[in-house]
């Protein structure tokens, strides 16, 4: 019996049978062919074909409109300085942090991972709040301390949509290097102070090259999430009449009150801008090579730290600051203007209430919000760590003949913005595909984050099992278990804490998710961001900011235990 | 002339589980010009912070350095000479040959630093480079290379700006054994070209007793001995001195009636001569080739062979001294079974007194920092 089934395995290893492999492998494709290839396949079919034949008039009818070039040409420009200040700033601070003497590391670095748990729209919120060009708070102060006849600074505007950006992006490049920072053998900069080198020639020389792959890594976060980011622009701009590619999108459906028509040209404005991340990865990958370099070497000591001396305070001062404008101030701003009886009442003790937040636990719909939220960004969460540790295992270890496409499939959607996923579902499932629609329920949303989300938690169980040298598995094979059972008894429970970290790096964000979902929501499946953006736009803003407010408060709780969970386990 | 001075240099760290540390206590030393001086001990002993603290990499509690006649760490007056400007040459455990340069730029780069000319970089680089068997290797990258050559750039590096003064931290322990043997040599090849003084740190005996004119043997950041190999070798002041370099055996003693008894046997003695200070219980420490194995007949200690184990250059017997068991090593000629009676003379043995536990904990527990 063992020797036919070794026989078995053997045929398996060399394909000529259909072993558990195989099965394996085929079962990645069909995923990935319905929640990848269906919907990118039917967003290029509608934007070039009509009623069966080729037709390319919409697509040039929408390049050539001079409001899309412009949108085009703001998601560029927007894109561009968010990507080079918040490289700028995220390195920096990282140096500061991993290599000077500067005070409070510990609670520094802390804070400044916060504004990366943020959704970025509710910042959005606070600064419009606060630097509207009519009615902000503090314009509205400056303007009677100063005797202005105007708004000193105006946030609706492009520069303020990249400062509100830029303060929530910049912690992507911030981790990577600060993690960079601290696994690069100290011996490397202490030979070049050695061979004659000052400090500055030091960090100039040896620290920075050295580094340059991590902030690449960082910044090109920064770049795709930019170009495809729908909240801050959203809400900063449209008043204003900015308009990025994905609202443009936004915009375009929502006029046309999610017809096909309307949806024809989300589609057809989608290429646009996926035309422009391409190009933009494609010149980004030029500008910095993205090599990677074996820094991690030699006996683990403490880095000598760089002594700041007189410069100390003033760059304590200049983190505290930083911290203070990017974290606090709008979380402050969300909470005060969520207990005004009215919007544009004076922040004032006497005009503070409670009724908002009982006003809004009394609309079934805000219920019904934290629970669609809930539900779609836990099962997407599981969905996606079985899945994705599925892909991971046949890429990684059964490596059959195209896992080259698998992997790009499976990453693909990471480069696709939200914004064009959410049409390419719709297009895909509303209907046209054996009849099945799911268009305004709460699956569409659904199938849409296993899209957009697949690809974090393969990227993490990869990770794992990149670390699961092969000899365990040989071992339990030798020691007459089946290949499903060395899987299952040694493979999986080494990579569960990958796993585990992949379920929350989906269920996090998915948490807070408002571009998709503003596409895709129905009368009855509003998501939590969506909610909060929808009272926003009916001009409840104190409600809105209550609601936001409960957000936070439901994201710290979910932080709080998935740092506490993830705390003491041991990785492999 | 001393190259390298240290007085009183001492260094405390203080940790978060295990408080302050003494890690150098008070060292005094001096190197003398064109020295090779090993630092040898276990790890936590305080040898890589004494040499980091040569460098200028760490600060002084208390002391001061002198090199090459000039003080560059003078902890009363707050003299600090940053490592740029010690003038050292140094390679390290982990090589840190820099990923992103090529072997040319990594040599190149301390002669970049003193803003050399053109023609005059690249003579010396060659130079460096050819001292050191990497010629034709100039365009390629550290991780295409091997470790040896790796090590290599590093000393290419370490030699091209011809410093006085080379510092060397554990530089070949990363290497395998064959490889290590002969960059020893290639090491003492260079010294003795550029006739620089050397500070070698090293927790392989054999290893620092090959190399060093000198060395000093330190445990928990205290100096044990400084002297020469084979004075340190054949005369070790310390019971952990002894057992540090080369093998040792160590019989506890019982010194009664003008006789030596080993414990357990208090009717046989040993047969060796009895220092003057020595009190009734001792430890005597002998090593595998200074004890002489003979027949039943012989004059020594009667005993019996217990295991016999023959190895490729010697063969080993253990035979029971006392409730203890000695080593012995003998060529291939002298030859006895398990089981044969024997006799065994102890030739010119170390005398130590008995050592109590806690300096093996202390050892213990520094080895958690």
């Amino acid at each position: 019996m063992k020797r036919f089934r070794q026989n078995r395995d053997l045929a398996a290893v060399d394909g000529v049978h259909f072993g558990m492999g195989g099965i394996l492998t085929g079962l990645c494709f069909i995923l990935l062919l319905i929640v990848v290839v269906i919907p990118v396949v039917s967003i290029i079919y509608n934007a070039f074909f009509y009623q069966g034949h080729f037709d390319p008039t919409l697509f040039t009818e929408q390049l050539t409109d001079p409001g899309n070039l412009a949108a085009m040409w703001n998601t560029v420009k927007i894109a561009f300085w968010v990507t080079l200040l918040g490289t700028i700033v995220g390195t920096f601070y990282a140096w500061l942090l991993g290599r000077s003497d500067i005070p409070a590391k510990g609670l520094m670095r802390a804070l400044f991972n916060i504004p990366y748990m943020f959704p970025p729209f509710l910042g959005a919120m606070a600064w419009d709040l606060l630097l509207n060009g009519r009615s902000g708070y503090l314009n509205k102060f400056l303007m009677s301390v100063f005797h202005l006849s105007s708004a000193p600074v105006n946030i609706n505007s492009l520069g303020g949509i990249v400062f509100v950006e830029l303060s929530y992006y910049f912690p992507f490049v911030f981790m990577q290097v600060v993690s960079a920072l601290e696994r690069m053998d100290p011996t490397l900069e202490e030979c070049a102070r050695i061979a004659g080198a000052n400090q500055l020639t030091v960090i100039r020389k040896i620290t920075l090259p050295l580094v340059v792959p991590a902030i690449s890594a960082g910044a090109l976060l920064i770049l795709i999430t930019s170009l495809a980011h729908f909240g801050v622009p959203s809400i900063l701009g449209f008043s204003q009449g900015i308009y990025t590619l994905p609202t443009k999108i936004y915009a375009v459906i929502s006029r046309t009150g999610g017809s096909f028509e309307g949806i024809r040209s989300g589609a057809a404005l989608s290429i646009m801008l996926v035309i422009v991340v391409a190009v933009a990865l494609m010149i980004q990958k030029k500008v910095l090579s993205s090599g990677s370099y074996d820094i991690i070497k030699g006996k683990s000591m403490r880095p000598t730290l760089i002594k700041l001396r007189g410069a100390k305070l003033p760059l304590l001062f200049l983190c505290v600051a930083t911290l203070f404008l990017i974290v606090i101030v709008p979380l402050v701003m969300i909470f005060l203007v969520s207990l005004v009886k009215a919007y544009g009442l004076p922040l004032t003790p006497e005009n503070f209430t409670l009724k908002n937040y009982s006003r809004i636990f009394a609309a079934s719909g805000t219920i019904d919000s934290i629970r669609n939220s809930l539900f779609v960004s836990i099962t997407a969460g599981i969905l996606c760590m079985f899945m994705g540790t599925l892909i991971a295992y046949v890429v990684q270890k059964i490596r059959p003949r195209g896992k080259g496409v698998l992997e790009i499939l499976s990453v693909l959607p990471y480069s696709l913005p939200g914004t064009v996923l959410a049409i390419g579902v719709i297009l895909a499932w509303s209907g046209n595909i054996l009849g099945i629609s799911l268009y305004n329920t709460i699956w569409i949303i659904l199938v849409a984050y296993l899209a957009r989300y697949l690809s974090f938690s393969m990227k993490s169980s990869s990770a794992a099992l990149l670390q699961v040298h092969p000899s365990l598995e040989e071992a339990a094979r030798t020691c007459g278990a089946s290949h499903m059972q060395s899987l299952t008894d040694i493979t999986l429970p080494l990579i569960r804490p990958a796993m585990v970290s992949g379920f929350f790096l989906i269920f996090l964000p998915a948490m807070r998710e408002v571009t998709t979902s503003i596409l895709l929501y129905g009368p009855y499946t509003r998501t939590l961001g969506v909610q909060i953006y929808s009272l926003r736009d009916a001009g409840m803003i104190p409600q809105a900011a209550a609601l936001g407010s409960v957000a936070i408060v439901i994201i710290i709780i979910c932080n709080t235990i998935v740092t506490q969970a993830t705390k003491d386990r041991k990785g492999v | 002339m001393d190259q390298i001075i240290l007085k009183n240099v001492t260094k405390r760290f203080t940790t978060k589980t295990l408080g302050d540390i003494v890690a150098v206590d008070n060292f005094n030393l001096s190197v003398h010009e064109g020295e090779c001086f090993s630092f040898l001990g276990p790890s936590g002993c305080g040898k890589s912070t004494t040499l980091r603290m040569i460098a200028g990499f760490e600060d002084l509690s208390e002391g001061e350095i002198d090199l090459c006649g000039r003080p560059v760490s003078v902890k009363a007056e707050n003299l600090y000479v940053p490592p740029e400007d010690r003038g050292l040459g140094m390679v390290f455990q982990s090589f840190a040959v820099w990923p992103h340069m090529n072997v040319f730029e990594n040599v190149a780069f301390p002669l970049r630093i003193q803003k050399l000319n053109r023609t005059d970089i690249e003579q010396r680089v060659k130079e460096a480079m050819a001292h050191t068997n990497l010629t034709g290797l100039e365009k390629a990258y550290p991780s295409d290379l091997s470790g040896g050559q790796q090590q290599r750039i590093a000393l290419a590096r370490a030699i091209v700006t011809r410093p006085k003064v080379m510092l060397l931290d554990e530089p070949l322990s990363n290497l395998d054994p064959k490889l290590r043997e002969s960059m020893r040599f290639e090491i003492k090849e260079l010294q003795r070209k550029f006739n620089f003084t050397i500070i070698f740190v090293t927790h392989d005996q054999s290893e620092a007793m090959a190399i060093s004119d000198r060395m000093m043997v330190c445990d928990m950041g205290k100096i044990m001995q400084i002297d020469t190999p084979e004075n340190l070798y054949n005369r070790p002041n310390s019971r952990f001195v002894h057992s540090f370099l080369g093998e040792s055996t160590f019989l506890n003693v019982i010194v009664k009636d003008g006789g030596v008894y080993a414990e357990g046997d208090l009717t046989h003695p040993l047969g060796i001569g009895i220092p003057k200070d020595a009190d009734e219980a001792m430890i005597v420490a002998t090593r595998p080739n200074s004890v002489e194995l003979a027949g039943a007949d012989g004059s020594g200690y009667l005993t019996h062979i217990e295991k016999r184990i023959f190895l490729t250059d010697r063969t080993e017997y253990l035979v029971p001294v006392g409730n203890q068991t000695v080593k012995i090593q003998t060529p291939h000629r002298v030859s006895f079974s398990e089981g044969d009676a024997c006799s065994v003379r102890f030739i010119s043995p170390m005398w130590y007194p008995r050592e109590d536990d806690a300096a093996e904990k202390e050892r213990q527990r520094r080895l958690l920092i």
